[in-house]
């Protein structure tokens, strides 16, 4: 039976199974997105003090909901999808387990929605962190439990269909970069969920009554290998999502397999220990260990990053010069393709991710640094710059690109759809760098009123961190327009968009509702074969840089990095000595 | 031709690397040595560094070493909450509890403080404005830090952990005199 169909305008091949999995993962996770995207409204426009607009109890838990569904739901959902992606389609294979898969999908499904009904009944509002002793109904830690076992069986699917691909022989060689990358992301997901399961079941049956006590700072340490490395995923994922566009954009592939690889591993290694990053200013933590955890053993997953920073961009100008874009430095960049969002939304992540999101993770996880800025709203601020404009702006990409070829429909307003990263991207941005400003001067995280009513003693944040957070609660706003116009393009091509050929009438868009049984008609398909060989003059200009363009960016970064580095020194040299 | 395909060489490993992208690592991997050495360096030359001196305690024994040197060393109340002023280099208290920062600490410039953190109920932020010092104020742990304020002047303790729906009424304070 024929269980494969073949998309025309990508060559990517489809299984059946494999297809419906990948859609109702992305739908759900875009589900997420638009729940998490309608609470952001509510945060940003309470945290702008001159509007400040809902009661504190309502904030709380519009604040624990906006971060549950944006920073566990929506990634993971979509993470689901593209480790689906890289496995049955990249690797043209059939799906292990389908059934498996549905029912970890199912269990994802309910567990997202028990702990929202949690969090919307107003008895949980605990942050997405939890911290004990601090409780929430049980049905908020069951509902995440039952994600990450749901999560964890998608996983092992995704390990069971490399499998198959391999003893099937549906590839040459080794796998693809963007395969090798999925791994990555599934093999940080093992370990971030068992993580997860060996702090959440003890406080589940704490918040039932089995168990008397947890204490506090145990939860906090592993906790975060749960909190923390679940952001890794992203991180492995949507730098395997930059490695596939620079393919099907630019036919582009990495400068080298190997370094590439081998940062990649780098990942695996090291990011896991980010727990660190949260614990630097807790009470009795050794600092040998905060030093050894806090930089990745040496700054390792950092090197990983800058490699990725570099062969990225790199392999894209590699791809651009080999097509005759060789005049100056940037003539190949200028002349990339920045009206498809695709492109738009992938290069901005790819920037905004390492400038912004990369170089203060490192500040604010230097050892001593993190006194001057833990827990204020830098630190939301930086993973603003990672999760968002880095991981959430890149599956936007992603779903601009698999709309046309997993969806078979054409993008709908598709001039909504070329401005929407530019949109997305720059509120968010405006929206980083002032709460990195306002962070600066002391203002708190998760906090309803920086006028403090009701205190005792009375404290005034100096004027101008009224000013950071309006005008970055603007770039918020223009955010969350941003993010309305994507919902728009995806949700309305699913419903509204031109059906593209093969198509088969209105089923074949909705999440789970197959194509039409025709448009399946390959068998098996043909062996997935190794990328040609270059030819040889394109491969080295006598000793120089293949790509010096991205070099010059990359020096650009650096340079960056190294003077807000030591001004962050300098600053914390000023306060008060301590011992 | 693309990264979506196996790599064109089946011994891709074999495959030399380009000197672009190894100029690039020596250089990212000297500044992740730089960094990594900045931390153990600044213990030894810089001033800010946290002790690891904890204690495991409970909300009543702590709350009792609180109490002691409130009654030794009480100088007057402010909105309700005593203010204390300990001798230069003794060991001075504070406790985080839903909603406020008690007591209020009166401190005298360049002189170091023995600091003891710690919540009586869930966990809080003790943030030091408007230097902007910040701390995890965990229940269960004492923390105790060296303290040297080196300007006078009125500090307010903010609570940057969220704490409950009165979180925003926690402030506290902190006096450094010449």
């Amino acid at each position: 039976m024929a269980e494969f169909r073949v998309c025309p305008d990508s060559g990517f091949y489809f299984n059946k199974s494999a297809e419906s999995l990948m859609k109702v993962n992305a739908v759900a996770g875009i589900v997420a997105l638009l729940v998490a995207g309608l609470l952001a409204l509510g945060v940003v426009l309470t945290r702008w003090q001159e509007v400040h607009w809902l009661p504190a109890d309502t904030f709380y838990m519009v604040l624990t909901a906006h971060g549950i569904n944006a920073l566990i739901f929506w990634v993971i959902f979509f993470e689901m999808a593209v480790l689906h992606f890289a496995s049955s389609t990249l690797l043209r294979c059939r799906i292990a387990t389908p059934r498996w898969a549905w029912a970890g999908f199912s269990l994802m499904l309910i567990g997202a929605i028990m702990n929202n009904i949690a969090v919307f009944s107003g008895q949980s509002s605990v942050m997405m962190t939890s911290y004990v002793p601090m409780q929430a109904e049980p049905h908020f830690y069951l509902g995440l439990i039952l994600f990450a076992v749901g999560a964890l069986i998608q996983v092992f699917v995704f390990f069971g269909t490399l499998v198959i691909a391999q003893q099937e022989k549906t590839y040459e060689g080794s796998v693809p970069i963007v395969t090798f990358g999925a791994i990555t992301a599934a093999i940080i997901a093992v370990f971030t969920i068992a993580s997860g399961a060996i702090i959440l079941i003890p406080t589940f049956l704490w918040s039932i009554g089995y168990v008397s006590h947890i204490d506090a700072e145990m939860y906090r340490v592993i906790w975060w290998g749960m909190g923390h490395s679940s952001q890794q995923i992203n991180v492995a994922a949507h730098v395997s999502i930059w490695y596939l566009i620079a393919g099907v954009l630019f036919g582009a592939r990495p400068m080298s397999e190997k370094v590439s690889r081998f940062a990649f591993l780098l990942y695996i290694f090291f990011l896991q220990l980010a727990s660190a990053h949260h614990i630097l200013v807790d009470p009795g933590i050794s600092s040998e260990w905060k030093i050894f955890n806090t930089s990745y053993a040496m700054y390792l997953a950092v090197l990983a990053s800058m490699i990725h920073g570099l062969t990225v961009p790199g392999s894209i100008e590699v791809a651009q010069r080999r097509k005759g874009l060789t005049k100056g430095l940037f003539e190949w960049l200028r002349k990339a393709p920045w009206g498809n969002p695709v492109f738009s939304a992938m290069f901005i992540s790819l920037v905004t991710f390492g400038f912004i999101g990369g170089i203060t993770g490192v500040v604010m996880g230097t050892e001593q640094i993190n006194l001057i800025i833990h827990n204020t709203i830098y630190v939301p601020a930086h993973f603003h710059a990672t999760v968002v404009t880095g991981t959430t702006l890149t599956f936007m990409a992603a779903t601009y690109l698999l709309i046309p070829v997993l969806f078979r429909r054409a993008l709908f307003l598709p001039k909504v759809a070329k401005i929407q990263p530019y949109v997305f991207g720059g509120g968010m941005t405006i929206l980083i760098l002032f709460m990195l400003g306002a962070g600066t001067m002391g203002v708190a995280r998760r906090h309803w009123d920086m006028d403090f009513a009701g205190a005792a003693m009375a404290f005034h944040y100096p004027a101008i961190a009224y000013t950071l957070m309006a005008v970055g609660a603007i770039g918020g706003v223009l955010a969350i327009v941003g993010g309305g116009m994507f919902l728009a393009v995806s949700v309305g091509s699913l419903l509204f968009g031109k059906k593209l050929e093969p198509s088969a009438g209105i089923l074949e868009s909705f999440a789970g509702k197959p194509l039409q049984a025709s448009a399946y008609d390959v068998d098996k398909p043909p062996i997935l074969a190794m990328a040609p060989q270059l030819e040889e003059k394109h491969q080295h200009h006598g000793g120089g840089f293949e790509a010096p363009g991205t070099f010059m960016l990359a020096l650009l970064l650096l340079v960056t990095f190294v003077v807000y580095y030591f001004i962050n020194w300098k600053y914390l040299a000023s306060v008060w000595p301590l011992g | 031709m693309t990264s979506f395909m196996p790599p064109a060489d089946r011994h891709w490993w074999k495959v030399p690397v380009g000197r672009q992208e190894l100029v690039w690592i020596a250089i990212a991997l000297v500044w992740c040595i730089i960094m990594f050495l900045m931390m153990p360096l600044w213990h030894v030359y810089g001033k800010q560094n946290l002790s690891t001196e904890a204690y495991q305690t409970t909300p009543a024994k702590y709350g009792a070493k609180v109490e002691e040197m409130v009654n030794k060393y009480k100088v007057g109340v402010e909105a309700g909450i005593p203010v204390v002023k300990p001798p230069a280099g003794s060991d001075i208290y504070m406790l985080g509890r839903l909603w406020q920062w008690y007591p209020v600490l009166k401190l005298k410039k360049n002189q170091q403080y023995r600091l003891h953190l710690s919540s009586m109920d869930y966990q809080h932020g003790f943030s030091l404005q408007p230097i902007n010092i910040n701390l995890q104020v965990v229940p269960g742990y004492d923390m105790v830090l060296k303290v040297t304020p080196d300007k006078s002047g009125v500090y307010s303790v903010v609570c940057n952990e969220y704490c409950g729906i009165g979180h925003h009424t926690m402030v506290g304070k902190i006096y450094v005199e010449d």
